[in-house]
């Protein structure tokens, strides 16, 4: 039998468009200018934990649908724009299940001369605005600002920065948690946060990490004076990933080394290595000036605003039935 | 050796964890958005019918258990042992008490039953969702408290004890579910 019918109810579509209306609202009245860019590209993120849908012409020619619009945004500022937004459909490869769909909303702004700090309090007063719009939505209460190194001394007596693979595995252990698979430390860090830190996080409350090691933050300006950290912050609600954003990196030469690192790791691992995007290290050199940028998950906060566990919930046509 | 990759998970597959054969109830993809993914799933160990949740790297294999459900006719016990039958082949299989479980309480003769194997082994039994049983024991029901909707404990042909009407008596057969062992009708 088709499943040709929507998955989510017809209440989620109208919270929906009611949600988009309020977000073009909250920038509209910031001066914060929508932006459109390509959401098909000839490179692609080299990133070794993103996967790129690729898509085909009936000629031959190859290019792949948008992980984020991050890099044309930032080409915009480069070339002399203003504040800028862009809500975006985009798609990531391998990602499905209960709070992922390979296409999903992402909206992404970025703020000229803010830190990520600030751009952290932004996102906090916008999900803030948008939940009190509608009395029955739910709406966070509190939110605390917690230091990524502080969160993991705190609670696994770690320092996230220092630390190698092997005590990470010992200190996973001591909590009665392991993983079939080698891990190397990043990808112990990942595991921690995500299913043994972050399922403690207050359900209500927002939680906003800031500062991650350096090797997990790509395209984030080292934090000063405080080597092998970067200038990153996430965003949850609850237990949720909402967000993360960047005082972005503008240091084309150590962007460069880290894209190097990345290639190296995805060349180890036998990914596949998709054609940089040449125009993003051109618009580097050129200058980016000094701002702050972040990504939402608009799916991901509907489904807090509605409190709704499942991003089916909040799909019409997921995946399975697109 | 078959092994499914974490991609393959889905509720339902039978893996080898820990040496035990185990089948995922329940599969979760979890993954930072700039991190590692993981599936993290809830699985059932099929020798011992305990729950745990494991984690794995997404893009792990697991071996996969050699586990096959047949469908397979009970013949009698002597015992020690409960002997199957696969109807087709007249293949018999020699069930001890540890696989056989909670399953004995609802075996009649005749009666088909779905008998996991692993590696060719008895693993479990599954008794049929509905048995017809023969009353051996239970006090006769005492007239006027029908309308209360009262119960009494009878047992059955096979020892198994249910809770039935107060009008049901001594010697009748009665059907039953035995998903939750509890009264359907008389038959």
């Amino acid at each position: 039998m088709s499943d040709w019918r929507p998955c989510a109810p017809a209440a989620a579509r109208s919270a929906r468009a009611r949600l988009l209306m309020g977000l073009r609202a909250f920038f509209a009245a910031r001066g914060v200018l929508e932006v459109e860019t390509p959401i098909l590209s000839q490179g692609a993120p080299q990133d070794p934990m993103l996967e790129s849908w690729v898509a085909e012409a009936p000629d031959g020619a190859r290019g792949y649908l948008q992980t984020s619009p991050e890099y044309p945004m930032k080409r915009l500022l480069a070339a002399g724009a203003s504040d800028i937004y862009q809500i975006a459909r985009v798609f990531r490869g391998g990602e499905s299940g209960p709070r992922h769909n390979p296409e999903f909303t992402l909206l992404e702004w970025y703020r000229h001369g803010l830190d990520h700090h600030a751009l952290a309090r932004e996102v906090v007063a916008l999900i803030g605005e948008l939940a009190a719009q509608t009395p029955e939505w739910c709406s966070p209460r509190g939110c605390e600002e917690v230091a990524y190194a502080d969160l993991f001394r705190s609670t696994l007596g770690v320092d996230p920065a220092t630390v190698d693979a092997a005590e990470l595995e010992q200190v996973a252990a001591a909590q009665g948690f392991s993983v079939g698979g080698e891990l190397d430390r990043d990808g112990w860090l990942d595991a921690l946060i995500s299913l043994v830190l972050a399922p403690d996080f207050p359900p209500d409350r927002l939680t906003i990490l800031v500062d991650y090691p350096e090797s997990q933050a790509v395209l984030a300006r080292p934090c000063p004076g405080r080597p092998g950290y970067a200038a990153r912050f996430e965003l949850y609600w609850g237990a949720l990933e909402l967000a993360n954003g960047y005082h972005e990196l503008t240091d084309p030469d150590l962007f460069r080394q880290r894209r190097e690192r990345d290639i190296a790791i995805r060349r180890a691992r036998g990914q596949p290595l998709p054609p940089a995007d040449p125009h993003l290290e051109a618009a580097l050199d050129a200058g980016l000036p000094d701002c702050a940028g972040v990504a939402l998950g608009v799916d991901r906060l509907l489904m807090q605003l509605l409190g709704r566990a499942h991003i089916v919930d909040v799909l019409d046509f997921p995946w399975p039935r697109a | 050796m078959a092994t499914y990759s974490t991609n393959e998970f889905k509720a339902g597959l039978k893996l080898m964890l820990d040496g035990d054969p185990q089948a995922i109830v329940e599969n979760e993809f979890v993954k930072p958005g700039k991190g590692q993914a993981f599936n993290r799933v809830r699985l059932r160990n099929l020798r011992t019918g305990r729950v745990l949740e494991k984690t794995f790297k997404s893009g792990e294999s697991v071996e996969a258990a050699d586990v096959m459900d047949t469908e397979m006719q009970y013949l009698y016990t002597d015992g020690e042992f409960w002997h199957f039958m696969v109807p087709d082949t007249f293949e018999q299989y020699a069930v001890g008490s540890a696989a056989l479980g909670d399953a004995g309480q609802w075996l009649k003769e005749q009666d088909v039953c779905t008998v996991t194997l692993w590696n060719g082994e008895p693993l479990s039994v599954v008794p049929p969702s509905f048995v017809e049983m023969k009353i051996t024991e239970c006090d006769p029901g005492v007239r006027g408290d029908t309308a209360q909707g009262g119960t009494k404990p009878a047992t059955l042909e096979s020892g198994a004890v249910v809770k039935v009407p107060l009008f049901v008596e001594e010697g009748e057969t009665v059907k039953v579910d035995t998903r939750s062992g509890e009264y359907v009708s008389r038959v």
